[in-house]
């Protein structure tokens, strides 16, 4: 099979297919989306009769494949970082229950927050959850570890975490393929009940998952993505996780290190490997992509053995992304610098779209709040977060996905009357309507705006699960029909929209505006997709 | 040999369908090559960037270190600019002359020839008005692959096979143009390097 130029996500897509996946569950977040949307686009994908739909957020995602896993097949779950919170529950509850079908678990971190909240690091989670955690260093080792991962999973019965950042997600390199292995056929689990997590069984299975917990580690030791890479200078060892290992690279460019290397991808932490290295330096430098996890573990809480370098000393920045040059600082090494950036070249902000819905939202919105001034508009996570930069400066919140609603219920319930949310149509589905029926049983004074471009915006217009439901949703859950208003934000509809926001302000109960005009950039993909059909 | 490059440009620009081209040229010239992209929030009317590094040997980092850039292709003339802390002290930028203008403090056009000027080489091209001579100003950016293509160690021929196999699907007619941008922008390149 000939190589092919893919991107990180893709190439776990495509090592996942290969693998023998029958189904995966995602929600789209940067930078996991184009896991999913490769293999939606997969010819091979379809043949196969993969599933391959989006769910409305990362714990149905995970609880759908852990349903697959108990059915006997392989399945794979994907989010970004912040989305394995959401997923939490279902997570470390899996690593309890074990699985059936291989179980692997993608989770996509963003250090340097290049779209993020935060930049957490997933790798706490799998030792929170007690399971191994394959951390990819390239493309092709993305490809080769998740083909592999599900026999893992099954071979441990334990889900196996997958865990990529930004950089090796949005590369591209050529990547070899494998051949495509037979699918899992459906078999229930041999103990019927292994998936009834009563305490009695669950005290009983979480014995089971402690004493797996050498396996894993043996599993790690002999794994042939940790590699011990001899060198001559003792005064240092260095251990590097996943990419963190080609940036140490690039400073040697005919890949000679003089340093003796330990090259984890694997976890738990190779015991044996760490140890030799430890035991043969005068000290280590621990360079890894994300939190000092591997660091923290080498040091232990009262620092006592040899000298341990990396991002707790200030060595390494405490916080950020890696890249060649800070890595050559912590080496020692001279490096470049090119030259400064002319005053001259200002910040170019991502901004939304013109002809965006969301523009309109805020013209009328900011409009209506006149009366009540600034302060009490609590938002969330998409395209229109971007409200709270200039022209706009209109939300003062954006802290998790569906928090707008509840944040705007608190702060009602403090007195901030009237408190207003706005959320996005894929958000509202994601995580919002659990917080509106907690708005509806109280009739808190809050009025949410569900501004609905018909799209999942951000992550580039993937299917909302919202798509045509929403009205319906808010009836059912019960809010008053006369006090769900749909509007078109459209310029010459300003004055109207307006007239409408400030009536529902007034109302002292929860009402919903859903401002409805689809995205314009999904429209202009579908109606290329409309003309070429 | 090893090219470095880093393409600079303005969300929703199409900066990758030149990585896409350069991509093909190094892989029918069985190169190495890794391209690290921007997804997500910034490409909505943000600054993007992508690094593309090809070379005959395994390439260790996604990102090039600053300082070791060959070649800043850039598709608009503030952008580049933006990245000359990683361009080496040889290192040519190409860069569009047409300004993308979608912020308010935007800077004159003097002052940015001016700072385009000082870097010691350079090329400065209007690469929409010879898109449009090519017959569509949509081909800017094959006309900046083109001014850009000079300086890469690829053969020109390849860069010319990758341009046929990115638009064969859409037609001869568009192949054609495509390649007559591409051609411009390289005789521009081989007239003006300063």
């Amino acid at each position: 099979m000939n190589k092919q130029l893919l991107l990180g996500d893709e190439a776990i897509a495509q090592g996942a297919i290969d693998g023998g996946l029958s189904g995966i569950y995602a929600y789209p977040g940067t930078p996991s989306t184009e896991i999913m949307e490769y293999i939606q686009g997969s010819k091979q994908a379809a043949e196969l009769n993969i599933h391959r739909k989006w769910s409305a957020n990362e714990k149905t995602a995970m609880e759908a494949a852990i349903g697959m896993s108990y059915a006997g097949k392989r399945a794979m779950v994907c989010f970004k970082h912040v989305g394995l919170n959401v997923a939490a529950d279902a997570f470390i509850n899996a690593s309890i229950t074990g699985v059936n079908g291989g179980l692997v678990v993608v989770s996509a971190d963003d250090p340097s927050m290049h779209s993020s909240q935060n930049e957490q690091d997933s790798r706490f989670y799998a030792k929170f959850a007690m399971i191994p955690i394959l951390e990819p260093s390239n493309q092709q080792e993305a490809y080769d570890m998740t083909y592999h991962a599900f026999e893992l999973s099954e071979k441990l019965n334990v889900p196996v975490l997958l865990r990529i950042t930004t950089r090796l997600a949005h590369s591209r390199a050529d990547v070899q393929r494998k051949e495509t292995k037979k699918q899992n056929g459906i078999k229930l689990p041999s103990n019927p009940r292994q998936f009834v997590l009563l305490p009695a069984i669950a005290k009983k299975n979480y014995k089971g998952l402690l004493q797996q917990q050498p396996a894993m580690e043996e599993e790690s030791d002999k794994s042939t993505f940790n590699t011990f890479i001899n060198g001559k200078n003792t005064d240092m060892g260095i251990i590097t996780t996943g990419i963190a290992y080609n940036y140490l690279m690039e400073n040697y460019p005919d890949r000679n290190c003089p340093y003796p290397v330990v090259k984890i991808s694997q976890y738990p932490i190779p015991r044996k490997m760490v140890t030799e290295l430890y035991n043969s330096c005068k000290s280590l430098l621990i360079i890894e992509e994300g939190y000092p996890i591997v660091e923290d573990a080498m040091k232990g809480f009262m620092n006592i053995g040899k000298p341990i370098h990396g991002r707790l000393d200030g060595t390494l920045p405490r916080d950020g992304e890696l890249n060649p040059n800070i890595v050559a600082k912590a080496l020692g090494l001279s490096f470049t610098e090119g030259q400064p950036v002319p005053d001259v070249v200002k910040n170019r902000p991502p901004s939304l779209c013109q002809g965006c819905s969301h523009r309109d939202v805020y013209a009328d919105l900011n409009e209506a709040m006149k009366d009540y001034g600034t302060g009490r508009v609590l938002a969330d996570i998409g395209c229109y977060t971007l409200g709270a930069l200039p022209p706009f400066n209109a939300i003062n919140s954006c802290v998790d996905m569906g928090a707008s609603i509840t944040m705007a219920k608190g702060a009602a319930d403090a007195g901030l009357v009237p408190a207003v949310a706005v959320i996005g149509d894929s958000t509202f589905t994601h995580s919002g309507m659990t917080g509106l029926l907690d708005a509806v049983i109280e009739n808190t004074p809050i009025t949410i705006i569900i501004s609905d471009n018909s799209t999942t915006g951000m992550t580039g217009g993937q299917d909302s699960s919202a798509t045509g439901k929403i009205v319906q949703i808010c009836q059912g859950i019960g809010v008053k029909p006369e006090h769900i208003r749909v509007i078109t934000p459209l310029k010459k509809n300003h004055e109207d929209n307006v007239k409408v926001m400030k009536e529902e302000l007034a109302y002292n109960g929860v009402s919903v505006i859903i401002p409805q005009r689809e995205c314009i950039q999904t429209a202009a993909r579908r109606k290329k997709m409309e003309k070429k059909q | 040999m090893k090219n470095d490059i880093i393409l600079a440009g303005v969300g929703g620009q199409g900066i990758l369908s030149i990585a896409a081209a350069i991509g093909m040229a190094s892989v029918n010239s069985n190169l190495h090559i890794k391209q690290a992209e921007v997804h997500g929030m910034s490409q909505r009317g943000g600054d993007v960037q992508s690094h593309l590094r090809i070379s005959d040997q395994p390439i260790a980092s996604d990102l090039i270190p600053a300082g070791k850039t060959d070649l800043i292709i850039s598709v608009e003339p503030m952008e580049g600019l933006r990245y000359l802390p990683f361009l080496a002290p040889n290192g040519w930028l190409v860069t569009n002359t047409t300004p993308f203008n979608n912020i308010p403090d935007y800077p004159e056009t003097d002052a940015l020839m001016g700072e385009i000027k000082k870097v010691k080489n350079h090329v400065a091209i209007d690469a929409d008005t010879i898109a449009k001579e090519a017959g569509s100003s949509r081909a800017s950016n094959i006309v900046m692959l083109g001014a850009a293509s000079l300086f890469l160690d690829i053969p020109f021929e390849k860069i010319e096979e990758g341009i046929k196999q990115l638009f064969g699907r859409k037609g001869e007619e568009i192949v054609e143009l495509n390649l007559k941008a591409l051609r411009a922008g390289r005789e521009f390149s081989e007239k003006n390097k300063s």
